[in-house]
């Protein structure tokens, strides 16, 4: 005797609801950037729009993937911003025009963002220490280093890293962004990704299970760590230069990108790829805000209330699935 | 085979084993039972890995073994269902089943499709077909979580299983199909160690059995018979669960109901004096929950009285019950539902309605606060410490009863609406519960009770009220107030519709 399954598909659509919301969101943001890019030029978005566009997200993008990661350990990073200020500063200080200068300096930032991450999950691993804490701290440590390696903005940045990391004359980013993705895929199916979910559903059990759950939560901040750096490198390489408090606004920023992308903050759910377009999105609001004629100074106004909103939403397209779903299921289920 | 030698642990101040010993024969299905509180879960998480001992040793086959962590439990061939379930609740079936041994392909990536068909080969090679690899716990009804923790542990095919509780959440033919499971376990040479609440499943499935009480093993034998169970387990006999009725001697009326009706009472009426325990009896659901939830206004009536302390008042919210002069409270079977804050201490859930009552200006004199909570801790016998410091969460079910008394106690209730208040309580702790309502009743509060265990409202209650349908249909007093009769009238005026 055999239970009549149902498709894969619809358990995908039941369990990852806040993920296709996430491409919704995406989607209705495009469609509502196309809108008024028109309204207000006249014309339809020109391809240097769409690559800056993409080339601007970049930064957000990468930070608020590392923060979607560590979020699904149930756990939180305050310190990508402190991180991208230090590493954006590092890269605009020492890089050179030539090859090994900038493959060198690149590889020493990840590096110095990877050992932060260590720090961190170390100290609240080993150390058992709150994650606020223990991040809070070091975002403060990482702003004070920054402001040393760089006490005013500028320094320079090499043109041709500029025109990898950040050209607006190519559609370049949608390979970083593909990256990412294919990145997280793959991790997805590995050990340490399905290993990530299980710390975050319920790190009591995983750890009963035989998982290294200390192992697991360190590797999520490291993750965290390597990803903000990389983020401080493609802030850096977007202004040509660098500022030690350019990467401060993005740790609120990542966080509405992790809350869009549908990941929970209790963990153990949500997928990265929705970080990632939520990320697009809360890009994309600010160009739509421009175009819209929104004065800047009201900008943030506009942000929080659209943020309120799709969370929301989020919330109720979500119960309206599993209310539903839970229905058939009932009338589905066998009784022994 | 398995062997737990003289094993302590405390948590803070609690002590959950206190020198506990047994030993498991090979191929045998060994039985720990206990009340509630014996130590029975942390034995077992203490074999399993989970826990470290303050103290004491463990041998498996003889040799001595140190168990730091569930991983070396796991490879020391031990595989443990525990009684507080370890579910990836948003993980799918198949991934909780498989965790610790994904199917990989090409450069070590897992293979979702073979994961979900190894999943439900799995699944069925245990003769379980109804639930879906790709459906994730959270969504599953909680005998089916239980199942399929069951079954990960069965399959990576340990030599020894431990089960703690595991047929809490079963229906009768889940059980049937767990204790095949067992059997089956045994045949093939391993040997089992279960625990459970339900006494005929014990007398069932074990070939032997150990008695805890407080923290310690206390014999260990091949068959028991109930009552002997209930002697070592409590320290008691039966006959001495109850303590004698107090004898009401008052004629202060406390709390008088007029023909209260609602959407399922039709005309109710009595009275209660002070001293007195009112039973009241009848089939389950003839509408008593509603009559104690309209009582303390968490149920709106639609017509009739309450007369406080000889006063007519309005009761529409539990606000205006609690002060309604003389203070109606109630204790319902459900303590998580009906306001404990479970991950407060048992101090703060004592008094939380009361703080201001020990400030002055503002400022809780906590020496006076703890003066008052320990003293009500003593005097309702709440198994914690005496600080009243541990969280309410961490007690057993009939002690957070206690909490709850306790908090109306102090909050100067004098008519007490117990509904059910011993349901899932263990039978240590029935006897404190037992006790603790005659001498309530001696001390002058007037008791309403209710029970879905006949024989508790027969021994306790000097006056019963047989409802049906909503109504009173049957007064018992006195000699009449047996478990027999209560029943009979229940059953009988029912059978004459
Ligand atoms: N994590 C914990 N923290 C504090 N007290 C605990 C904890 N676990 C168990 N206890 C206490 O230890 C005692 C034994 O509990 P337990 O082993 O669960 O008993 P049983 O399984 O026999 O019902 C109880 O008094 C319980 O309140
Ligand atoms: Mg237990």
């Amino acid at each position: 005797m055999s239970v009549v399954r149902r498709s894969r598909w619809s358990y995908l659509s039941l369990q990852q609801a806040p993920l296709l919301l996430a491409f919704v969101m995406l989607g209705i943001t495009v469609a509502a950037y196309v809108l008024f890019f028109d309204l207000r030029l006249h014309h339809l978005p020109t391809a240097f729009a769409w690559d800056s566009t993409i080339s601007n997200a970049l930064p957000l993008v990468f930070v608020a993937a590392g923060q979607g990661i560590v979020v699904l350990t149930r756990s939180l990073d305050l310190s990508v911003g402190g991180i991208m200020d230090l590493t954006n500063s590092l890269a605009a200080t020492h890089m050179h025009s030539s090859v090994p200068s900038m493959l060198l300096w690149s590889l020493i930032v990840l590096a110095v963002g990877g050992a932060t991450g260590l720090v961190n999950g170390l100290l609240v691993t080993v150390g058992r220490l709150q994650p606020i804490v223990v991040t809070i701290a070091t975002m403060s440590i990482l702003q004070g280093l920054a402001a040393w390696v760089l006490p005013q903005p500028g320094g320079n940045i090499p043109a041709s890293y500029t025109n990898i990391l950040a050209n607006s004359n190519s559609p370049l980013g949608l390979v970083f962004i593909g990256v990412v993705a294919v990145f997280w895929l793959l991790l997805r199916r590995f050990r340490l990704g399905i290993a990530l979910y299980a710390v975050g559903n319920d790190a009591e059990a995983a750890n009963a299970l035989g998982i290294n759950v200390r192992r697991i939560r360190t590797s999520a901040f490291v993750l965290s760590g390597i990803m903000s750096a990389a983020a401080g490198l493609f802030l850096a390489a977007g202004s040509s230069g660098g500022d030690a408090t350019g990467g401060d606004s993005y740790l609120l920023a990542s966080f509405a990108a992790v809350v869009l992308g549908g990941v929970s903050f209790f963990g153990g759910r949500g997928s990265v790829i929705g970080v990632v377009c939520g990320a697009g999105v809360v890009t994309l609001l600010v160009s739509v805000l421009f175009y819209a004629n929104v004065n800047s100074f009201y900008e943030s106004f506009y942000q929080g209330i659209f943020l309120i909103g799709a969370v929301l939403l989020g919330m109720v397209v979500t119960s309206l699935a599993q209310r539903r779903a839970r229905g058939s299921l009932r009338r589905s289920r066998r009784r022994w | 085979m398995l062997e737990a030698v003289d094993i302590a642990k405390s948590f803070g101040e609690v002590q959950a084993l206190a020198g506990a010993s047994f030993s498991l024969a090979p191929g045998e299905v060994h039985g720990l039972v206990g009340e509630n509180g014996a130590g029975k879960s942390t034995l077992i998480k203490v074999l399993s890995g989970v826990l470290r001992p303050d103290r004491g040793q463990v041998f498996l086959n003889g040799r001595r073994v140190v168990v730091p962590s569930p991983a070396v439990a796991r490879r020391l061939g031990l595989g443990t269902v525990f009684q507080e379930l370890t579910l990836l609740r948003w993980m799918t079936v198949a991934e909780n089943l498989l965790l610790d041994d994904l199917p990989r392909g090409r450069g070590g990536l897992v293979q979702r499709r073979k994961l979900a068909d190894r999943a439900a080969a799995v699944l069925s090679s245990y003769g379980v077909e109804s639930i879906d690899p790709l459906e994730v716990p959270d969504r599953l009804s909680l005998a089916d979580q239980q199942i399929l923790e069951i079954v990960r542990t069965l399959r990576r095919q340990p030599s020894i299983l431990l089960l703690d509780e595991p047929t809490a959440s079963l229906s009768a033919g889940q059980v049937d199909w767990l204790f095949a499971q067992v059997r089956r376990f045994r045949t093939e040479g391993g040997s089992v160690v279960f625990t459970s609440h339900r006494w005929k499943e014990v007398e069932e499935l074990v070939d032997r059995l150990t008695v805890f009480r407080n923290g310690r093993d206390v014999a260990t034998r091949e068959r028991l018979d109930e009552s002997e169970a209930v002697v070592l387990m409590t320290g008691r006999r039966l006959g001495e669960m109850y303590p004698p009725v107090p004898t009401a001697t008052s004629e202060d009326v406390l709390l008088e109901v007029r023909e209260v009706r609602s959407n399922v009472l039709d005309g109710v009426s009595f009275s209660v004096r002070r001293g007195e325990i009112l039973g009241i009896g009848g089939l389950a659901g003839q509408g008593q929950r509603e009559l104690f939830l309209t009582l303390f206004g968490a149920r709106r009536a639609k017509g009739g009285e309450i007369v406080v302390g000889g006063q007519r008042r309005r009761i529409r919210r539990p606000k205006d019950a609690i002060r309604s002069g003389l203070g109606i409270a109630l204790v319902p079977e459900d303590r998580k539902q009906e306001g404990l804050l479970l991950p407060l201490s048992v101090r703060d859930n004592l008094t939380l309605p009361v703080v201001g009552r020990f400030a002055i200006a503002g400022l809780i004199r906590r020496a006076e606060e703890r003066r008052h909570v320990g003293e009500l801790i003593a005097r309702l016998q709440v198994k914690t410490t005496r600080s009243g410091s541990q969280a309410v969460e961490t007690l057993s079910g009939g002690n957070q009863q206690k909490v709850l008394i306790g908090r109306w106690l102090l909050a100067g209730a004098q008519v007490l609406l117990l509904y059910d208040i011993t349901r899932g309580v263990d039978l240590g702790t029935k006897h404190d519960l037992y006790k603790l309502v005659a001498e309530l009743a001696e001390a002058g509060h007037a008791i309403v009770f209710y029970s879905s265990d006949t024989d508790e409202t027969a021994h306790l209650c000097q006056r019963v009220l047989v409802m049906r349908e909503g109504r009173v249909v049957r007064e018992l007093a006195g000699a009449q107030v047996e478990p027999e009769a209560i029943v009979a009238a229940s059953v009988m005026e029912t059978a004459e519709v």
